[in-house]
């Protein structure tokens, strides 16, 4: 009853994880199962070092992800939930607006939004009377700013999603718990920070976790608009060339997933640790 | 969730209520501004929606902000058989179907075992599976192509390769193995708030482990698998990363993997690619229109209890 199930997670996911962290000491071309030579950490320091040059962008690129995560896409999608907690007429319908992006893939949250970038045929540029002259911007090509505008269109995702989880977490808290503060004086400002937020400490968490899992997992939107390429590298796209680009690292390709495991096993742990004592409980 | 049934005292209410009559114009700003927010945050889909309806023609002739010429479906029939939409649609389809049926078995079975007894290794077990839920695709991925691509015998009507590459099973694989975690973890959370007693009066009725799963437990947990089934039909449709490595033939990719092909090729201009995204997100949306209760459910299902 256990078995077959925790035979497929274990050996399809932790073994190949586990696989991964082996493979990151060896090179290895993927062809022959003999042909694999450990290296010990010289993947490692060629990341490091600059050998391999997309590396230290995309390292600073999965950290503005998780800065603008963090520190705007998240606290904006809790603003709403906390405005749409509230009795207002029609907040069914302001929710279904902010929550329509998190049913759409990333993939066509992607095209979605190349209609509005494009340099030609896009809004911005048409609005702007730039589209079809020289002095278009090309939002998505040019470097400079592209990670920024991806960020915007998975931005507008994340909040939705955000804002939904939040507003069940709000939906549980005791409403006496609002009123007495309310009684007791406290502007709705001081009873969000002071009274419903620590209440809500375990949502918090699992907000915090969400936010910085998706930031390390962020591929599809990249990857659809130009493969990760040209400004837009991320750790997770660096992973995939490697193993199936035109030459396949498959060493060097685990010693980058590697660095994406290390990561994230801190906010895992984390959570682990809180959601199964909450259980115990 | 939180029960509250005490009403508040008639002072408190009144005194609420005051408080609220007497900030109107608040009130006003706050409508304003969330019907501004939400018409923003509607802007992108809304301009895919009138992009699709105008054929490129039109809208190279007055320019994309612009109204009126002509409106019509043209770019719908055409993306639709352009890019053998039906095609994909399948492939996603018989992906799909066995892998949320197949996830939510075996996960139910998981959390019943680790829910309904004590065992020594139940808190390992649902940390291996919640963990692994949380892992970021890439982190697998390397070694899992290589095991696709090794495992041989798989027997024909299952792999017309005999591996797991290139195949409807290995997609298939992969999303069970990672969704497992994810509704093991909310189903044995829901299962621990089903009372023990009635295990125990099931196994004095002489039911066996097996019985009182079926018959008892999965019955009880029809609103989690309910919410559980809209999520992760979602997730799986909207999945673009595993098909992409793990398939090789183009015709065989699901829709949502297929359209890094379709741009370029068949969407060649922003009203086809406007009129594509519709189409292609369609069963999403009628998930957001129609089990929009079971979406939210199943989300939150994994971040508060019960």
């Amino acid at each position: 009853m256990v078995g077959i199930p925790t035979f497929i997670h274990v050996f399809f996911i932790w073994l190949p994880t586990i696989a991964s962290g082996v493979l990151s000491f060896t090179s290895w071309n993927g062809i022959g199962l003999d042909k694999i030579r450990f290296i010990g950490l010289k993947n490692y320091t060629d990341l490091f070092t600059g050998v391999y040059p997309p590396f230290w962008p995309a390292i600073q690129h999965n950290l503005i992800w998780l800065a603008v995560f963090t520190f705007v896409a998240t606290p904006i999608g809790i603003f709403f939930a906390v405005l749409l907690d509230k009795e207002i007429r029609g907040t069914r319908i302001y929710q279904s607006a902010l929550y329509l992006p998190v049913v759409l893939s990333l993939a066509i949250v992607g095209f979605i939004w190349q209609l509005i970038y494009s340099p030609d045929q896009g809004l911005i540029n048409s609005l702007l009377g730039t589209a079809k002259t020289p002095d278009a911007t090309d939002w998505l090509g040019d470097r400079s700013i592209n990670l920024w505008m991806i960020l915007i269109a998975a931005g507008w995702r994340h909040v939705g999603y955000i804002m939904v989880l939040y507003l069940a977490g709000l939906k549980s808290v005791d409403p006496n718990l609002k009123e007495a503060a309310a009684i007791d004086g406290a502007t709705e400002t001081q009873t969000f920070f002071r009274v419903v937020f620590p209440v809500l400490r375990p949502i918090n968490l699992v907000v915090i976790v969400i936010t910085v899992i998706e930031s390390l997992r962020a591929f599809d939107l990249v990857f659809i608009t130009n493969r990760g390429l040209n400004g837009l590298e991320l750790l997770s796209v660096l992973v995939t060339n490697n193993i199936i680009g035109e030459a396949s690292r498959i060493g060097f390709g685990s010693a980058i997933a590697m660095i994406l495991l290390v990561v994230s096993v801190g906010p895992i742990i984390y959570y682990l640790t809180r959601s199964l004592r909450a259980e115990q409980a | 969730m939180t029960v509250t049934t005490a009403e508040p005292p008639a002072a408190l209410a009144t005194a609420v209520a005051l408080r609220h009559r007497r900030t109107p114009p608040q009130r006003v700003v706050l409508q304003g501004f969330l019907i501004l927010t939400s018409l923003v945050w509607m802007a992108p889909i809304l301009w895919a929606v009138y992009t699709s309806l105008r054929p490129y023609a039109e809208t190279a002739r007055l320019g994309y902000v612009s109204i009126g010429g002509i409106y019509n479906l043209d770019n719908f029939v055409n993306s639709w058989n352009g890019a053998e939409l039906p095609k994909y649609f399948l492939n996603t389809l018989i992906i799909v179907v066995p892998a949320v049926i197949l996830t939510l078995f075996l996960a139910s079975m998981v959390a019943f075992a680790v829910s309904r007894y004590s065992w020594r290794l139940n808190l390992l077990l649902l940390m291996v599976f919640t963990a692994g839920n949380l892992l970021p695709q890439q982190v697998v991925i390397t070694p899992l192509y290589r095991i696709y691509l090794l495992v041989l015998g798989i027997p024909e009507p299952l792999s017309d390769n005999g591996r797991l590459y290139d195949q409807y099973l290995g997609i298939m694989i992969i999303h069970i193995a990672f969704q497992l975690g994810f509704c093991t973890f909310v189903l044995s959370n829901y299962m621990k708030t089903i009372p023990r007693e009635l295990n125990e009066a099931a196994v004095v009725d002489g039911a066996g482990v097996f019985r009182t799963y079926r018959e008892i437990i999965l019955p009880l947990c029809r609103p989690p698998l309910a919410a559980l089934a809209t999520l992760q039909f979602t997730w799986i449709y909207n999945d673009f990363f595993w098909a992409l490595i793990l398939m090789r033939t183009g015709d065989k990719l699901p829709i949502t993997s297929a359209l890094n092909n379709l741009k370029g090729q068949f969407f060649v201009d922003n009203n086809l690619i406007a009129a594509g995204s519709i189409l292609v997100a369609l069963p999403t949306l009628i998930v957001f229109f129609v089990l929009q209760k079971q979406f939210i459910r199943g989300l939150t299902l994994g971040s508060t209890k019960g």
